[in-house]
């Protein structure tokens, strides 16, 4: 006989409730394909989402045994030796339905921390050379690799506190940004980062940087705006 | 909070470290032989060092303190923005207003 796994999913929104599943446990298998197992045969009005299955594109994202996770690269035996899994949407933002969150505040305050490129020159000018082993491409390679999957915003405790707060992914692409010597509005993105909502807020907890799946450190980054923007108040460069 | 709060309780603290540390060694020092208003007052009255000292103080404090209390309201409430910056200015000068008045209690010439 094959042995089962003990499935407890989140259903619904706020109001709802917790649905049982027995899902057969395989040895190779992870949360995601427990998740779509479930969907395919017992239940089809189960609502997920995800795009790539390989950790790249960040859709698949849920609290798995209550902590954020990136699912598709989750193995069902790192986390659930028992074999008891607990599945529930992401923390921090609003759930559409069942796993699914809506993401369009985490974004939008991807746009507000000014975390986009400002180009400086024009493609008709000549390409500006970047050494890999200058100190501002080493800060930006350390926080470069994101795959947006909100795993450090929904284990944010500022963000939980406070939901203004721009948050560590958000944060770190600005830092990221900044550390990008073709970028040309240095000022404005230190004003979008050190506003009433900005870096000002982290109290350096270290949960993103401790649930990242990809290992970026946005407590770090967002130390080095810190700096960067008292600097640019000192120097009265805002 | 935005980057010139963060700088002033900052700020604040690096001097409130500094002052605390000067006060109670002076606690410490002072209540060796016994302690007295009289040994206090006479200390401290018409004293222009000890006023500006404590003067410091106050102001430092009330910074620092609005500032974090600021913090903490927006984080563990409900409250507006407008609520929280409200409360923060006035325990801000709430914490001037008593505090100076100490100082000036004490290093007042003509206080009792």
């Amino acid at each position: 006989m094959t042995r089962e796994l003990d499935v407890k999913i989140k259903r619904g929104g706020d109001d709802g409730g917790y649905e049982n599943f027995r899902v057969p446990q395989r040895e190779n298998q992870t949360v995601l394909d427990v998740v779509t197992w479930i969907q395919r045969e017992a239940d089809p009005t189960l609502t997920y989402r995800f795009a790539c299955r390989v950790g790249v594109c960040g859709s698949c994202a849920m609290t798995v045994n209550g902590r954020p996770r990136w699912t598709c690269r989750t193995h069902v035996s790192k986390v659930a030796g028992d074999g008891r899994l607990v599945i529930e949407p992401l923390e921090n933002m609003p759930v559409i339905k069942d796993l699914a969150t809506d993401m369009t505040g985490f974004f939008e305050k991807w746009q507000a921390a000014r975390g986009r490129f400002e180009a400086a020159i024009s493609r008709d000018d000549p390409l500006v050379p970047i050494l890999p082993d200058s100190p501002e491409r080493r800060a930006a390679d350390a926080a470069i690799e994101c795959i947006n999957c909100a795993v450090c915003y929904s284990a944010c405790d500022v963000v939980s506190w406070d939901q203004d707060y721009l948050g560590p992914a958000a944060l770190n692409r600005a830092w990221a940004a900044l550390n990008d010597v073709r970028d040309g509005d240095r000022a404005g993105l230190l004003r979008a980062v050190s506003g009433d909502a900005g870096c000002g807020n982290c109290h350096s907890h270290q949960s993103c940087a401790e649930h990242c799946p990809v290992e970026i450190n946005p407590t770090r980054s967002i130390a080095g705006l810190k700096r960067a923007s008292l600097v640019a108040l000192l120097k009265g460069e805002r | 909070m935005n980057m010139r709060l963060y700088f002033l309780q900052r700020a604040s603290a690096a001097i409130l470290a500094l002052l605390v540390l000067i006060h109670l060694a002076v606690i410490i020092y002072a209540v060796q032989g016994g302690l007295s208003a009289e040994e206090i007052l006479g200390r401290t009255r018409g004293n222009l060092g000890w006023g500006l000292f404590y003067g410091l103080f106050v102001v430092t404090v009330a910074i620092h303190g609005s500032i974090g209390l600021r913090g903490i309201l927006a984080e563990w409430t409900r409250l507006g923005r407008r609520t929280v910056n409200g409360a923060a200015w006035a325990t801000a000068a709430l914490l001037l207003v008593w505090g100076l008045r100490a100082v000036l209690a004490v290093v007042g010439e003509g206080a009792a």
